[in-house]
């Protein structure tokens, strides 16, 4: 394990390089190269969603992309989202909805569901559901979820 | 001062007034970290000369360990050391987990790693310690340890019978516990009953799945002799007596620190031999070692649940009226009883809570609790309350089909009248006030059963078969010594909050209840802030810490809101009064004739603003020569609570269920879900439902998905989770919550528990309706998960 790949990267808004071990993923590339903890390893094998970021405009599982295979992308975790102000009305929305309980699945189901309001606008409840059926959820009954997304939605109408 | 408060001169559940919180919607403080990826697990914590362990875990259900051969490991780049069995066992100590008040009850020691047998697949057997938890891996890949497989002992059947093997030889036998509890005559009563119904029931092997994977980083620290554990636990002090106890230190020289902790569900309140083993390898190496849980070491290693086979008869008179349940349980609970609440626990409360919500007179349960090499299991969210639900509510569905009886009129005739109380069950468990029949009639006011009722019958028509169940509940809260303590083990049942005020005029809340997500840290704002008088955005919320909070429980059982709740708003009230009297000195007036109302001190008859707060701390703090030399001036007060007149706080309410069952493919459709729960006093209705529908969810996934599969040689096949599947967002209905209040009064705040109500209720309801769909084709379901396998040889399908 004693090869390295450099890649250079733009992460939340900034150049990154780094050298990086093949088998290191992109959640482990965030948080332990990084210190972008936001993002979550909960199954590390694409399941659960905990790790979802957005890497050239899509939103992927941060578990199963290999940080090597990421030289010049261009990636956004929940803490350049947050910064940015792009979900800022979803994120109040889950506020007043306590739309997160433990927490641990709250960035990759905000990232998930970021990714609906930019191309899903005319979501309803069910395919909001449909949406975000790869992000679990133990804590809430993904009903108050729901709601602050559909919330947001229709507000943004 | 002298007037005792009462619920109704703090004004709870009363809106129009100031600072007014109890009972309010009021978001949590904790959210807005959460939602930006803010917040502190333990694994986002770095200390410097970090190493992180990995652990070798056996790759079979029962092998002796014949020998480690680690020559290859240590030269694996990034390995620092391997430590086997003997090496831990030489700084710690094993555990029993037994408990005094289960008579009878046994179990073997457990070391953190084992010195000669691995009795379950994945137990850990050999840690490695490397400068990365990638390197770690590395090492165990690396590693030789040679195992020499025994015969398994899986099924709990044969656990008992002649030439069983026996997991632990020196205990005789693999019977951990057994109890009989047992009332009136259940003999005669099913002799002379107008109709007796029974059926076997299963409750899956299930485990919780936190998303957040055990983890733990500990700290020694030489210089100090002191331990300091970052630890993702629902009971901090709890666990640093069990370190101290386990390493040989003072409980003085362990510090658990707990911040946010990514979902618990019991999980993580029990003892965890890597953990220990993770403790232990920090003291003998000087550093801070790192271990966090993968998923598929979660799966084999974190406890497993509900693994029940009950057999249960009902007899019921010819107008419906219950004269008895006699109940036959057998649990399997793995190789050891887990530490140190034991793994005893969920059966007896399986004994203790069957046919609790009705009034009947004869009653008989039995639990057989016996060893087995698979997962240990210990007590996991509404700890056995799914399991005597659907028994109970599975038997009265029968018995009202026996009879022709509507299932809602059968629970009328019987549930105990709102009237009756207190009460004592068949089981001896004592009721201090429920609410059955309110819960059933708001239940039906939110549930629209004429109209569900006339869709199944034209649905039926087109061959489409939905049904609708319902369960009654009762729920275990807020539990005393009685739970624990007077069996010997270091848990507390008290709880302590200290409440000050700092110079602004801000109010800070240490508490020994622990927040894992359920909003713990939201209701003590709301409590402290509605106690002292202030906005909610004044008061900071402290838990998770033994160094500065008060000694306590931890979160668990339901007992956050009901016993942490009160001692905070105990130790509010004292603050308020303490700072009135500074107030009093300093404005002249009657200590009497002053109020704190959204932090202002005012008139209380008028309501006039006669200083703020900011001003009192600046005075007290920078200019106490101004004030009276014998004024007592500390802005500090710690109140403990403990509940004195029922062992525990009993809760109660009422689910329902409306599905439709794929006739062809076996599949279940959840169409909609209805509960009504009974919590006592409801400090924050946002947060009360929302976890009422996760604990639906986590009932319904035990009940239609969720399921530990072994195969015959004791090795566990669900250990991903597309293997071990949990409820997702696209097959769970929408869930309509209803409340009804009986404050406990044992308390000012009134508060029972309410997070496990979901849990307890929804796998009954849904089995019932299933069941309920299913009636007309001649088939029944009572084995969970009811997957689509098994609805499709109910029907003769497959």
């Amino acid at each position: 394990m004693s090869m390295r790949v450099e890649i250079t990267l733009t992460v939340n808004g900034e150049r990154v390089t780094r050298s990086v071990e093949p088998r290191r993923h992109l959640v482990d590339f965030l948080r332990l190269d990084l210190g972008l903890t936001g993002s979550h390893a909960g199954c590390e094998h694409g399941v659960c969603g905990a790790c979802t970021v957005r890497v050239d405009g899509e939103i992927v599982r941060g578990c199963l992309v290999l940080a090597a295979s990421l030289d010049g992308a261009d990636v956004t975790t929940i803490e350049g989202l947050s910064d940015s102000g792009e979900v800022a009305d979803l994120q109040a929305a889950f506020v007043a909805r306590n739309a997160a309980q433990c927490g641990f699945c709250t960035p990759g189901m905000v990232m998930a569901a970021a990714d609906i309001l930019r191309h899903h606008p005319e979501a309803d409840r069910a395919a909001i559901r449909e949406h975000l059926s790869g992000n679990y959820c133990r804590c809430t009954g993904y009903q108050a979820i729901v709601d602050a997304v559909a919330q947001t939605l229709e507000a943004r109408r | 001062m002298s007037d005792l408060p009462t619920p109704e001169s703090i004004g709870l559940s009363r809106e129009d007034l100031p600072n007014s919180y109890i009972g309010r919607s009021v978001p949590r403080p904790n959210v807005p970290k959460l939602v930006q990826g803010l917040a502190t697990y333990t694994d986002d914590v770095l200390l410097p000369r970090m190493v992180h362990a990995a652990f070798l875990r056996s790759p079979h259900a029962h092998a002796r360990i014949a020998g480690v051969d680690a020559r290859a490991t240590s030269q694996v780049p990034g390995v620092l050391r391997v430590f086997t069995g003997a090496d831990v066992a030489k700084v710690c100590d094993p555990w029993v987990a037994t408990l005094d008040h289960l008579k009878g009850m046994k179990s073997a020691p457990q070391y953190a790693l084992p010195l000669e047998r691995a009795t379950w697949q994945g137990e850990p057997v050999v840690a490695v310690i490397a400068e990365s938890r990638a390197a770690a891996e590395d090492g165990v890949a690396a590693l030789n340890v040679a195992f020499e497989p025994l015969p398994a002992q899986l099924d709990m059947e044969t656990a008992l019978a002649p030439g069983a093997v026996l997991i632990h030889p020196e205990l005789g036998d693999n019977l951990a516990f057994t109890r009989t509890a047992e009332k009136g005559d259940v003999a005669a009563a099913i002799a002379t009953a107008h109709k007796v119904v029974e059926a076997t029931f299963v409750t899956a092997r299930h485990t919780g799945v936190t998303l957040e994977p055990r983890s733990i980083l500990a700290d020694y620290n030489r210089a100090e002799g002191t331990l300091t554990v970052h630890h993702s636990t629902q009971a901090p002090h709890m666990m640093q007596g069990v370190f101290a106890k386990q390493l040989r230190m003072e409980e003085g020289q362990v510090r658990v620190i707990c911040k946010d902790v990514g979902g618990s569900f019991g999980i993580k309140v029990h003892v965890y031999p890597d953990e220990v083993a993770v403790a232990a390898i920090a003291k003998v190496m000087g550093r801070p070692v790192k271990f966090i849980a993968d998923r598929f070491e979660s799966f084999v290693s974190d406890i497993h649940a509900r693994d029940h086979r009950l057999k249960g008869r009902i007899a019921v008179d010819a107008e419906g009226k219950i004269l008895g349940f006699d109940i036959d349980d057998l649990t399997g609970i793995g190789p050891y009883s887990v530490y140190p609440r034991t793994s005893a626990v969920e059966g007896n409360q399986v004994v203790n809570l069957c046919g609790g919500p009705y009034d009947f007179a004869n009653y008989r349960c039995t639990t057989t609790v016996v060893l087995q090499n698979k997962t240990p299991t210990c007590q996991y969210r509404a700890v056995g309350h799914p399991i005597a639900t659907a028994v109970t509510e599975g038997l009265v569905d029968l018995a009202a089909e026996a009879l022709g009886m509507d299932p809602i009129e059968i629970r009328r005739r019987n549930l105990i009248r709102d009237e009756a109380y207190p009460f004592t069950s068949p089981a001896g468990m004592r009721f201090e006030g429920l609410s059955h029949h309110k819960a059933l009639d708001t239940l039906l006011e939110m549930v629209p059963v004429a109209r569900i009722r006339a869709d199944q019958a034209e649905q039926r028509k087109k061959g489409v078969h939905r049904g609708l169940g319902f369960a009654s509940f009762i729920e275990l809260t807020n539990p005393s010594p009685f739970m624990y303590g007077i069996g010997g083990a270091r848990i507390s049942a008290q709880d302590g909050a200290t409440v000050r005020m700092d110079p602004d005029g801000s109010v800070v809340v240490l508490s020994g209840v622990t927040e894992q997500g359920q909003g713990t840290e939201g209701i003590l704002r709301q409590i402290v802030a509605h106690g002292v008088g202030v906005p909610v955005e004044r008061v900071r919320v402290i838990t998770g810490d033994t160094q500065t909070t008060p000694y306590g429980g931890g979160t668990w059982a339901c007992r956050g809101a009901g016993i942490g709740g009160e001692a905070a708003l105990q130790s509010a009230i004292a603050l308020k009064q303490q700072i009135l009297a500074v107030a009093g000195a300093m404005l002249q007036a009657a200590p009497e004739s002053l109020d704190i109302r959204m932090g202002q001190v005012v008139d209380k008859g008028s309501g006039r603003e006669r200083m703020p707060l900011g001003e009192l701390g600046r005075i007290v703090y920078y200019r106490g020569d101004t004030l009276p030399k014998d004024l007592p001036r500390e802005l500090v007060q710690t109140r403990h609570f403990i509940t004195k007149d029922y062992p525990f706080a009993f809760t109660n309410g009422i689910q329902a269920s409306w599905v439709e069952v794929d006739a062809e493919t076996g599949m279940v459709t959840l169409l909609e879900h209805w509960c009504v729960e009974d919590c006592g006093r409801v400090v924050n209705p946002l947060l009360v439902d929302e976890q009422v529908r996760g604990g639906i969810v986590q009932g319904l996934g035990g009940a239609l998905y969720e399921h530990c599969v072994y195969d015959d040689q004791g090795n566990l096949l669900t250990t991903t989770m597309a293997d071990y599947l949990v409820p997702m967002s696209a097959e769970m209905p929408d869930m309509h919550i209803g409340h009804v209040e009986t404050p406990t009064r044992e308390s000012l705040l009134g508060a029972k528990g309410a997070g496990e109500a979901g849990t307890a209720g929804a796998p009954a309801a849904l089995m019932n309706a299933i069941n309920d769909a299913l009636r007309p084709l001649g088939a029944r379901v009572t084995e969970q998960p009811f997957t689509p396998a098994r609805i499709l040889r109910a029907l003769g399908r497959i």
